[in-house]
C-alpha cells in the first residue's frame, strides 16, 4: 500500500514516491518566493518586532445546491452542458479540449442556482461524464452529486501554517513585514497556482510596508483537492496579520484602530509589490466601525469577559490574469434592441446568486433612460452571449457593468443622432430619461424611447451594439507580476463585540459593524447582502466549521450535520456600513463587495477576545476546547507569576 | 443525491393492527413516527426494511393528558413541538419541556416525535455515515462489521445514547407502555436500558411504545435540563443533563435526581446526588457547595469516549460545567414550579 500524506509538512520533506508520479518537484505544487525592499534590514532597524504562528484549518463552500449537470446529444452533432458552475467559459473550454470536440459543437448553460463562494469555478468530473455519457447514448444524461461527493470534490479554503514577523517603529509605523507559508492544497493543483501567489501578494494594502517577503510553498496531500473559496488565498494570511498588527498595538500601546491610521497607504498610491491603487476609502471605513461600535467610550470599560476586537482588509476587484493567456477582451456585452421598445442584453457574466444579471439590467435601464422591466437580461449561455470570464475574483460588476456602459453608449449615440435629426436640433439637447426622450430646451417636446427607437431602426437598420472590458496593464514589473493585480481594490474595516464564557470557553458574537468600500453601491441592498454574507461565512469559519480528514485520511464527517454552519440562532446582529469612495474606472466608480468584506471578521474576533479575557488566539477555528485551553494555561502562568494579572476592563 | 432504499408502507388504524405487521414482517420490518431519524438512517443504508409501518394514523397515540391522580400521560406519537408547548408539561415536568425544545430545529420538532426520541437509535460518528463513508474502514461492529473504532479491539459496540427526552423522563420516573404480541406491559423507564450500542433496549422486535407515564411529582418539584452542542439548533446532544429537585416548603431538598446522556450506550445517573443535596436550602452556600460536590462526582463517574462529534477530553471539562447550571438553574426562585403548588 502507498503511503498516505496527510500531514503537509510531512508531504514537503517526503516523496517515495510522489503523489503525483509526473512531478518534478516531489510533493510541491507550487514555491513562490518574492521580495521586495530590504525587510532583513528593516527587522534589524525595528524598535520591535512581533513574531509567531497562525494556522487555519480549512474549510469548504457550503453552496445549498450541490453540483449538477445535464447534457444532452443532438442529432445535428451539438453538445448541450447544463451545469451549476460559475464559469461557463472555462467548462466550454474545457470540454471541447477533453472531448476534442470543436467550441462551436458544445453549448454550455448555467441555469440559476443554488451558491457557488468558489466552489463551482473549476471544470467538474460529472460535467465531463454527462458530456460523454450523452454523446455515447444519445439521451440525455444527468448528474447530481451527494452532499458527501461535494465534501470530496472540495477545492475549499487551503489549510495553511504561517509564520509572520512585523518590524516596527515605536511610533507603531511598520517598516517591514516577513512571511513564511505552507498551504496544504488537497490532491489537485486546481487554482493552487494563483492561491500560493495570493497568499503573498495580496497582503500589500491597506497598509504601506516599506519592505516586503513571502515565501509561500503549496504541497500536494492525499486529502480533498483544495481550490478557490471567497476571499481566495488571502483570508489566512489576513487573519495572521490583522492579529499581528494588534499585538503590535498591544506591545506599543497604541489603540488598535489607530495603529492602523498610522499604517495607513491611502488612495492614489503604489503597493511596495507594484500595485496600482486609486481609489481607497479605508480610513472612512475605520471611521465608520469606530463610531458606530462605540469604540472609543467602550473599548478597555467592558467588564472582563467582553471585548471589542478591530481588523481590516483590502481585496482585489478582478484580475488582470485571465486563466489562459490571450489578448481578447475579458467581458463582452451584446445588445438588441427593436421597435417593440424592448431592449434585450447578453451577457456571459454568472449570476450565482449575487445578483450580476441585475446590475447589468441597472446599467443598462440607467443609461438608455428606460424603466428596467424595458430590460431583459440572458446570461451564461455560450451559444447567445458574448465570451465573459465568469464570476470569480470579484470582477463581475466592475468588468462587466463596464462593457455593459461601453455597449450602451454606442447604441444610445445613435439613438440620440436619430431623434436629434428627426427633431432638427443638436444631439446635445437630447436627454433620454424614464422611457422617454426630452428636448432639454423644451421639455415638453418628448417621445417614448420605444418611439425613438423607431425612428432610429428605420434610420440605421436593425439596431444593436456590443461593448467590452479589459483591464489595462497592470502588475508589478516582474515574473508574474500581474497576478493579483487588480483594476480596483476594496477596503473593509470590521469591529466585533463578542463575550467569553470562561466556564465553557465559548465565543459568543454580540455584534459585528462592518464598514465596506465598494466604491459605488450600484443596488445598496445587494451590496448589503454581500456585507453580511460575508462576515457570516467568515465568522463560521472563525468559530466553528472544519474541514479536515482523521488519522486514517477518512473525512471526518462529509454532511451538514457533521460540517457544522450556524444557524440563524448562531448568527449575530450584523450593521452595514457601506463607504463609497467613487473609483475612477468602476462603472459610475463601483468596486467589488462580495469578498473583500469577508477577510477582517476572523482576525477581529481573535483581537475581541484578547481585548475580553486577554488571551491571544492564533490558531483557527476557535473552537470552545482551544479557547478554554489557552484560558487555562494562562491561569496556570498567572499562578506562577509568569503573567500580569491586570487585563483590559478586568475587575 | 441520496436516495431512500425501495420499500413498501403501511399504515395501521389501531395499536394491535401494527403490532400485527410487525409480527408478519419480521424481520425487514421497521416503524416511522416522525421519521426525522429513520429517514437519513435508511438513506445511509443504516437499515434496509422491506415494509415501512407509518404509526400516523393511529389516534390512540396522540393523546396527551392529565389523570385525576396528576398524572401526566403522553402518547408516544405526540410531536417533540407539542410536548414543549404544552402547559401541563411545562408546569408538571419543567425538564422534559426544556430538553424537547431544545431538540433539532422547529421544523423537525413539529414531526419528530416524542416515542421516536425515546426509542431513538444510538449514535456514533462511526456510524451515522453513508454506506461509501463506512466501507472504507471495513464498517464497524454496530453495523456490517466486526471492529470498532472507538475503541480499538473493543468487543462491545459504545455507540452513544443520544436521546434529549431521556434524562428529563429518567429523573421524573416516567413509565413507558408498550403494546407487543403478548399484551401490554408498562416498564420504568430505567429497565429499558442495556449497555450495548448496537441496540441499547430492552424491547422485542414486535413492541410499540405506546404511551409515556410521567407520575405525579413532589409538591415542590424543580427541573431542568442542559444541553453541550456546538449550535443552538439542530445538533444532537454532545452531552445532556437533566435534573429533579423536590423542595420542601422551606426550600430544604428532600430529593434530588441527575441523569446524563449521549456519553455512552445508556443513560447514566449520578450516584448519590439526594445523599449530598437532602437537607440542603437551595440558593444557600451550603447548597451551592453540595452542588459543586455532585458536579465533582458527575465529573469523576463520566468517561465521554470519542464515539460522538466533539472532543471527549471537552465534553468530559463541560460535564461539572453543565450540572452545575442545571443544578443552579432548578434552584431558582424563579424556575418553572409544579402546577400542583398552585393548585394546592
Amino acid at each position: 500500500m502507498l503511503h498516505p500524506y496527510l500531514d503537509p509538512e510531512e508531504a514537503l520533506v517526503r516523496h517515495d514516491p510522489p503523489i503525483h508520479e509526473q512531478s518534478k518537484h516531489g510533493n510541491v505544487s507550487k514555491k513562490v518566493k518574492l521580495e521586495f525592499g530590504d525587510v532583513d534590514a528593516a527587522l534589524s532597524d525595528a524598535d520591535v518586532v512581533v513574531e509567531g504562528d497562525y494556522a487555519f484549518h480549512g474549510t469548504t463552500h457550503t453552496a445549498i445546491e450541490p453540483h449538477c449537470a445535464v447534457a444532452r446529444y443532438d442529432a445535428d452533432g451539438v453538445l448541450t452542458v447544463w451545469s451549476a458552475t460559475q464559469i461557463t467559459h472555462y467548462l466550454h473550454r474545457a470540454l471541447a479540449r477533453v472531448l476534442e470536440l470543436p467550441e462551436s459543437q458544445i453549448r454550455v448553460i448555467q441555469p440559476c442556482l443554488g451558491g457557488a463562494f468558489g466552489g463551482k469555478s473549476d471544470p467538474f468530473s460529472l460535467e465531463f461524464c454527462v458530456a460523454k455519457l450523452a454523446m455515447l447514448t444519445g439521451r440525455p444524461v444527468k448528474m447530481l452529486w451527494t452532499r458527501e461527493e461535494v465534501f470530496y470534490a472540495h477545492r475549499g479554503r487551503h489549510p495553511m501554517q504561517m509564520h509572520y514577523r512585523t518590524a516596527a517603529k515605536k511610533d507603531g509605523r511598520v517598516l517591514g513585514v516577513d512571511a513564511k507559508i505552507l498551504i496544504d492544497g488537497g490532491s489537485y493543483s486546481s487554482y493552487g497556482l494563483v492561491t500560493t501567489y495570493y497568499s503573498g501578494q495580496l497582503l500589500t494594502g491597506p497598509y504601506d510596508f516599506p519592505s516586503y517577503r513571502f515565501d509561500s510553498t503549496r504541497v500536494f496531500t492525499n486529502k480533498p483537492p483544495c481550490g478557490p473559496k471567497r476571499g481566495h488565498g488571502s483570508v489566512q494570511p489576513r487573519f495572521a496579520f490583522e492579529v499581528q498588527l494588534d499585538t503590535l498595538a498591544e506591545k506599543l500601546d497604541i489603540d488598535p484602530i489607530e495603529i492602523r491610521r498610522i499604517n495607513y497607504q491611502g488612495a492614489s498610491t503604489e503597493t511596495v509589490n507594484g500595485q496600482r491603487i486609486t481609489s481607497s476609502g479605508l480610513r472612512q471605513c475605520l471611521d465608520a466601525v469606530e463610531q458606530a461600535s462605540g469604540w472609543k467610550e467602550r473599548r478597555g470599560r467592558l467588564p472582563f469577559g467582553h471585548g471589542l476586537g478591530v481588523a481590516a482588509s483590502m481585496y482585489i476587484t478582478g484580475t488582470n490574469y485571465p486563466i489562459y493567456p490571450n489578448e481578447m477582451p475579458q467581458a463582452g456585452i451584446q445588445l438588441k434592441l427593436d421597435r417593440s421598445g424592448l431592449v434585450t442584453v447578453f451577457t456571459g457574466g454568472n449570476d450565482i446568486g449575487q445578483g450580476s444579471s441585475s446590475v447589468v439590467r441597472s446599467i443598462v435601464a440607467e443609461e438608455l433612460g428606460l424603466d428596467p422591466a424595458s430590460v431583459r437580461v440572458f446570461a451564461a449561455d455560450t451559444d447567445l452571449c458574448p465570451v465573459d470570464l465568469g464570476a470569480y475574483s470579484s470582477r463581475v460588476t466592475f468588468m462587466v457593468g463596464n462593457a455593459t456602459i461601453d455597449a450602451c453608449r454606442k447604441v444610445k449615440e445613435k439613438l440620440v443622432e436619430a431623434v436629434a435629426a428627426e427633431w432638427q436640433v443638436a444631439p446635445d439637447r437630447v436627454l433620454m430619461s424614464l422611457g422617454e426622450v426630452i428636448d432639454v430646451n423644451d421639455v415638453d417636446h418628448r417621445m417614448s424611447t420605444r418611439d425613438a427607437i423607431r425612428i432610429a431602426e428605420a434610420r440605421f437598420d436593425t439596431l444593436g451594439a456590443t461593448g467590452s472590458y479589459n483591464t489595462p496593464k497592470l502588475g508589478g514589473n516582474y515574473r508574474d507580476g500581474s497576478i493579483g493585480a487588480s483594476p480596483a481594490y476594496s477596503f473593509t474595516a470590521h469591529v466585533v463585540e463578542l463575550a467569553v464564557d470562561a466556564e465553557t470557553g465559548r465565543i459568543d458574537i454580540r455584534k459585528v459593524w462592518v464598514a465596506h468600500d465598494c466604491g459605488r453601491a450600484l443596488n445598496p441592498v445587494l451590496v448589503a447582502g454581500q456585507m453580511e454574507g460575508s462576515v457570516y461565512m467568515g465568522l463560521a469559519e472563525a468559530l466553528m466549521e472544519e474541514h479536515g480528514v482523521d488519522d486514517k485520511g477518512l473525512h471526518r464527517g462529509p454532511s451538514l450535520l457533521d460540517y457544522r454552519i450556524p444557524t440563524s440562532l448562531d448568527t449575530p446582529e450584523i450593521q452595514s456600513l457601506i463607504v463609497e469612495s467613487v473609483d475612477p474606472e468602476g462603472p459610475y466608480g463601483a468596486k467589488e463587495a462580495g469578498e473583500g468584506p469577508l477577510h477582517p471578521v476572523l482576525p477581529a474576533i481573535s483581537n475581541a477576545v484578547f481585548d475580553a479575557v486577554g488571551i491571544r488566539l492564533t490558531k483557527l477555528p476557535l473552537s470552545p476546547a482551544r479557547v478554554l485551553a489557552a484560558l487555562r494555561e494562562r491561569s496556570a502562568k498567572q499562578e506562577q507569576g509568569q503573567v500580569q494579572v491586570a487585563l483590559p476592563g478586568a475587575e | 443525491m441520496l436516495r431512500l432504499p425501495r420499500f413498501d408502507i403501511a399504515e395501521p388504524r389501531t395499536v394491535r393492527e401494527a403490532v400485527q405487521l410487525l409480527v408478519d414482517h419480521a424481520p425487514d420490518v421497521t416503524l416511522i413516527a416522525g421519521g426525522t431519524d429513520l429517514l437519513p438512517n435508511m438513506k445511509h443504508r443504516l437499515l434496509e426494511p422491506k415494509l415501512v409501518v407509518a404509526l400516523g394514523g393511529i389516534d390512540e397515540l396522540g393523546a396527551l393528558r392529565v389523570e385525576s391522580d396528576g398524572a401526566l400521560v403522553i402518547g408516544a406519537m405526540n410531536s417533540l413541538d407539542a410536548v414543549a408547548a404544552s402547559d401541563d408539561v411545562k408546569r408538571r415536568a419543567p425538564a422534559l419541556a426544556e430538553a424537547t425544545a431544545q431538540i433539532s430545529s422547529p421544523q423537525l420538532r413539529r414531526s419528530g416525535t416524542l416515542g421516536g426520541n425515546v426509542m431513538l437509535d444510538t449514535r456514533c460518528r462511526w456510524y451515522n455515515q453513508s454506506r461509501f463513508w463506512r466501507k472504507s474502514l471495513g464498517y464497524c461492529l454496530k453495523k456490517d462489521g466486526t471492529v470498532c473504532h472507538v475503541v480499538p479491539g473493543g468487543r462491545k459496540c459504545v455507540a452513544a445514547a443520544s436521546n434529549d427526552s431521556v434524562p428529563a423522563l429518567t429523573t421524573l420516573g416516567a413509565r413507558l407502555v408498550f403494546e407487543g404480541q403478548a399484551g401490554r406491559r408498562e416498564i420504568p423507564i430505567e429497565e429499558l436500558w442495556k449497555s450495548d450500542g448496537v441496540f441499547n433496549k430492552h424491547v422485542a422486535p414486535n413492541e410499540i411504545l405506546v404511551e409515556v407515564r410521567v407520575p405525579p411529582q413532589h409538591h415542590g418539584h424543580r427541573g431542568a435540563y442542559r444541553k453541550l452542542r456546538d449550535r443552538a439548533a439542530i445538533d444532537f446532544p454532545q452531552l445532556g443533563v437533566a435534573v429533579r429537585l423536590d423542595l420542601a416548603a422551606s426550600g430544604e431538598v428532600e430529593d434530588a435526581d441527575v441523569v446524563l446522556v449521549a456519553l455512552q450506550a445508556r443513560p447514566i445517573r449520578v450516584k448519590g446526588v439526594a445523599d449530598v443535596l437532602s437537607g440542603k436550602k437551595a440558593c444557600t452556600s451550603a447548597f451551592d457547595g453540595g452542588v459543586a460536590s455532585v458536579a465533582d462526582h458527575a465529573f469523576r463517574q463520566c468517561h465521554p469516549m470519542a464515539n460522538i462529534p466533539g472532543d471527549p477530553d471537552y465534553r468530559r471539562d463541560m460535564v461539572p460545567v453543565l450540572v452545575r447550571q442545571a443544578l443552579s438553574a432548578a434552584a431558582r426562585p424563579d424556575a418553572p414550579a409544579i402546577g400542583v403548588r398552585a393548585r394546592a
